[in-house]
């Protein structure tokens, strides 16, 4: 073996190639692609990817939040006891903790904010209705650059800051505030009306913040009737309102049904609308969870207010899913 | 049609509608070159001013904190983009498979849940996880990324789903049966169709990220305060000519950008018109 | 795989060349839905080959296995001797025309006719040649740089069809090509597009569910219902020999009756039809059960009217005029039996008058040659 030898280290030198290199210079780049198909992985990643996300960040913690609705309050981190333990006898130990729905139900101020925020949900949805309506219809009927101007103003709030929104409220709203000081000046009244921390300012602030949801899946709606069924009710004799309430209104209903589903639901945790222009005599069943858990610090009672609040939810946002189905089918 | 002519109930509606949505916007942009501390209580000897917009670029906690929520809602709009494109598409274009009724539920459902509940079980989940994995480690800008990318995913979801609907399922059959691979499918065709909804997408998801606050809170750590969260801070105490002007910039920048992108649209819109016009003209 | 193929041909022409398409007892099921049952058909090279049938017939989800879009149930299907299963659509030698043409909207014409080729990865200048021979042949040279909308209807036609043969595909179908033109396009089209199909030689199988399109363009028709071939032959025999009732009704309009055999024999039938005064006879036998319930068809331009009562004992009728509908061309009467029985007459107007010659409520005769009627089992 004597002669000249080949550096080792070299480029070229076997030895340096790890079986992986050795692998791509016998066969090549890998082929993915007869794989893929044959097992349909790239289906799979594509519809696995967004799933394993929701399945992982937003279905999982519910069952979090499901289990230590049941556990005791600690002075920890985190505070609260696990339901399974070992004991100090080495037994493994399970405590089903159901104190905390006992004293949801038990407690008056939880069952008082919770028929509240219901209230609150139910007659802010239907004022949405009553002003978001019209305002549909009349956006639907307009010429088509009347129209998009329209639905441009409709969509120009969403995309500003709600938080500012309602804070824009509490300008207007206080007891020195614009309306206050307009109505002094013109003489309608001589002292300032307490509108700030009343119903009647949590009412505006929700319809303010929520008339786009009720407004654009009803425009959606109205949008789509042919204009000559109403030409058609009127041939048959109809009267202008009679064709409303039996053509246009009945047609409506899926828009009705959207509308006022996603101004319902989210309204019932609604927490900064009420935390800024609500009465503090009076909360909504949001703030109660947030005062639980950032004041309090209980946990356990914090998801049990949350188990409760979806329990409610649960079937508004179900039939939410069918309507949302059924107008993807149409 | 003639309920709309002849009833003023419509007109009306409209009318107190558009003025209810826009008084105090205007009014916040009003008060905001106000002298006065008194937010609405107009100093006409001193108006207007900009004070409030200097004193704004002054406040050290304000900027970083929108900075903070400047890089939250980027990482938040590009990720909640990417899974958002993946699950339109999916529902939009693959037909029945296992798991369809779940994936849909699970994106119509962040649409309307309340923020309280999804805080609170994020950060729960959260905890958990850390509990048991290690990770994440403590609560910031991750935590709060991860949660903004779940809500603001479904919205992007919805947008690219009704984008591709509008489309006729035979353009990506076309193209496949021309010898392109799903993947080229993809990037050639359906990617270019849909990528005016992809970009009104991210930016929806950008604007819910830096406007979010209750979700924000609950998987927020210290040192991780964002814009909204320092604003309802000081908003809670009352109100401050310099939230004022910070709402005015905000505005302003909104404004822009969607009249901007409805003049764009429009615009492109009657070229399509026109052209469409002339090509049946032509041939008559 | 020259080997596998079956020698004999199902319609027993001499010299069968081996089918350049061969599905073979395909069926396909959506859920409980049978969409196709177990078709079996045989196409040669060079074939115009229409699949034809009213709506839901199974005729597109045909066409869609032969595409690759969807997999039979059960079955095979072979293009030029080769197994088509597990082949995915980007793999085939098949293209396809879709019915609503599917111009990718966001590219020229010039960028959807070259999309296949840039697949295939030809080089630039091939393809542009490729493109430009293809675009000359369907007459769209000069609109190389419109996009889809900057196109009429008859237009985006031709550009779907040069981009499905600019990949010079082994075999091209056509989902319902012409439905979405109007009636004097169509017209144009349909010689157009035969006219390509000689010159490119290229075997077509067309979708359609109108019998007027596939009568001008098929080389033969397959008629389609419920999932099930029910004939297959030369636009000729279809029309002139529908094999079942479903199709002799299906295919043009049609006078049905029921009757029952009085008289077979090898080069002629007689059958008693209880709607019609005189039996119908038949120059030619058929191959039916003797005492089964039988069905007469009597095509309504094979039928004369006449004032004058027929010499024969056998195919005529009487009644008198209901309706006169003049078409132009033609005249369609009806005519009302004794029964009560409507039948559907027509006659071509040769000379001006002759429609006038009969008038509503009139006593006519109707009288037909031995060798129209066509006769069935069931």
């Amino acid at each position: 073996m004597a002669g000249p030898t080949v550096k080792v280290g070299q480029v070229g030198d076997p030895e340096r190639f790890t079986p992986l290199w050795a692998a791509y210079y016998r066969f090549g780049p890998p082929r993915w692609e007869p794989w893929l198909r044959r097992s349909g992985a790239g289906r799979k990643l594509v519809i696995g990817i967004p799933l394993v996300w929701l399945c992982l960040f937003f279905l999982a913690p519910f069952f979090i939040d499901f289990k230590i609705s049941f556990s005791e309050t600690r002075l920890a981190m985190p505070p609260y006891a696990p339901l399974l333990e070992w004991g100090p006898d080495h037994a493994l130990s399970f405590h089903l903790h159901l104190a905390n729905y006992r004293f949801l139900l038990s407690d008056a101020l939880y069952v008082s904010s919770y028929l509240y925020s219901l209230k609150v949900a139910l007659i802010s949805t239907l004022l949405c209705l009553l002003l978001g309506y019209p305002m549909a219809y009349g956006i639907a009927r307009a010429t088509p650059t009347a129209r998009n101007l329209m639905l441009m103003l409709v969509i120009l709030p969403f995309w500003t800051s709600f938080l500012l929104r309602v804070y824009a409220w509490m300008g207007l709203l206080r007891n020195n505030g614009i309306i206050n000081s307009l109505l002094l000046w013109l003489g309608v009244i001589d002292q300032p009306v307490q509108m700030m921390q009343t119903d009647f300012a949590v009412y505006v602030g929700i319809v303010y913040s929520y008339l786009p949801f009720m407004i654009l899946p009803l425009y959606t709606n109205l949008e789509k009737h042919d204009p000559a069924l109403l030409e058609a009710a009127a041939d048959l004799g109809a009267r202008p309102m009679r064709a409303f309430l039996r053509v246009t209104l009945p047609l409506s209903f899926p828009g009705i049904a959207a509308g006022s589903l996603l101004v319902f639901i989210p309204v019932i945790g609604e927490y900064v609308i009420p935390s800024l222009l609500g009465r503090p005599d009076q909360l909504m069943i949001g703030r109660v969870l947030s005062d639980e858990f950032f004041s309090n610090r209980d946990w356990p009672v914090a998801s049990a207010v949350a188990i409760a609040m979806l329990a409610l939810l649960v079937v508004p946002i179900v039939l939410l899913q069918r309507v949302q189905a059924r107008r993807e089918e149409a | 049609m003639s309920l709309p002519k002849r009833s003023l109930l419509v007109p009306t509606a409209l009318a107190f509608g558009f003025a209810f949505l826009y008084v105090p916007i205007l009014s916040m942009v009003f008060f905001s070159f106000n002298n006065s501390r008194l937010v609405t209580v107009w100093d006409a000897a001193n108006s207007p001013t900009v004070k409030w917009y200097v004193a704004l670029f002054q406040n050290e906690q304000i900027l970083s904190a929108a900075w903070l929520s400047i890089r939250i809602a980027v990482l938040n709009a590009t990720g909640a983009t990417v899974l958002g494109t993946f699950a339109g598409l999916v529902l939009a274009r693959f037909g029945r498979f296992r798991g369809r009724t779940l994936l849909s539920a699970m994106t119509t459902a962040p649409l309307v849940m309340p923020e309280v509940i999804t805080g609170l079980s994020m950060l729960l989940l959260f905890v958990a996880l850390e509990q048991f994995i290690g990770w994440p480690a403590g609560r910031g800008v991750t935590t709060i990324t991860i949660a903004h990318i779940t809500f603001s995913m479904s919205y992007v979801t919805v947008i690219v789903q009704a984008r591709l609907s509008g489309f006729d399922g035979a353009l990506e059959e076309a193209a496949m049966d021309l010898g392109a691979r799903p993947a080229t499918v993809f990037r050639r065709v359906t990617l270019p169709l849909i990528l005016p909804a992809i970009l009104s997408g991210w930016l929806l998801a950008f604007t819910l990220s830096w406007d979010d606050l209750v979700i924000s809170q609950f998987v927020a750590g210290p040192g991780s305060t964002t814009l909204p969260m320092v604003i309802f801070s000081k908003v809670r105490l009352g109100v401050s000519p310099d939230v004022n002007a910070l709402a005015t910039l905000m505005i302003l920048v909104v404004a822009m950008g969607v009249v901007l992108s409805a003049v764009v649209l429009r615009r492109s819109e009657r070229r399509l018109e026109r052209e469409r016009r002339e090509a049946l003209a032509e041939t008559a | 795989m020259e080997g596998s193929v079956r020698p004999g041909d199902p319609s027993g022409s001499e010299v069968a060349p081996p089918p350049y398409v061969r599905v073979e007892s395909v069926v396909k099921r959506f859920g409980d839905f049978t969409a196709v049952n177990g078709v079996s058909l045989d196409i040669q090279k060079g074939e115009v080959f229409c699949l034809l049938g009213g709506s839901g017939c199974g005729k597109t989800t045909l066409l869609r296995m032969l595409a690759g879009f969807e997999s039979p149930t059960s079955g095979r299907i072979l293009i030029d001797g080769q197994d088509m299963a597990g082949i995915p659509p980007y793999e085939r030698p098949v293209n396809m025309m879709f019915q609503s043409y599917a111009l990718f909207p966001h590219m020229t014409v010039s960028g959807n006719v070259s999309f296949g080729l840039e697949q295939e990865g030809l080089s630039k200048a091939e393809i542009r040649d490729r493109v430009d021979e293809i675009l000359g042949i369907v007459h769209m040279q000069e609109f190389l740089h419109r996009k889809p909308h900057q196109l009429s209807g008859g237009q985006r036609q031709r550009v779907a069809l040069a981009r499905a043969l600019v990949k010079r595909p082994k075999l091209l179908l056509l989902d319902e090509p012409l439905g979405a033109l109007d009636r004097k396009l169509r017209e144009r089209t349909q010689f157009e597009l035969l006219g390509i199909q000689e010159r490119l030689g290229v075997t077509f199988v067309v979708v359609t569910h109108d019998q007027e399109e596939a009568m001008t363009l098929a080389t033969r028709i397959g008629v389609m219902n419920r999932g099930e071939i029910v004939q297959t032959g030369t636009p000729r025999q279809i029309y002139e020999y529908p094999a079942t009732r479903f199709v002799a009704d299906f295919i043009g309009s049609v006078n049905l009756f029921e009757g029952q055999l009085v008289e077979d024999e090898a080069d002629h039938v007689r059958v008693r039809c209880p709607e019609l005064p005189v039996p119908v006879y038949v120059d030619h036998g058929v191959s039916a059960a003797p005492d089964g319930p039988l069905w007469v068809a009597i095509r309504p331009e094979k039928m004369l009217l006449t004032h004058e009562a027929p010499a024969s004992g056998d195919n005529w009728a009487r009644g008198s005029i209901k309706d006169i509908a003049y078409m132009g061309d033609i005249s369609i009467f009806v005519v009302v039996l004794a029964g009560g029985r409507e039948v559907r007459v027509t006659q071509t107007n040769i000379a001006r008058s002759v429609g006038e010659s009969f008038s509503w409520g009139e006593e006519v005769y109707l009288v037909w040659d031995a060798s129209s009627p066509v006769v069935g089992a069931g």
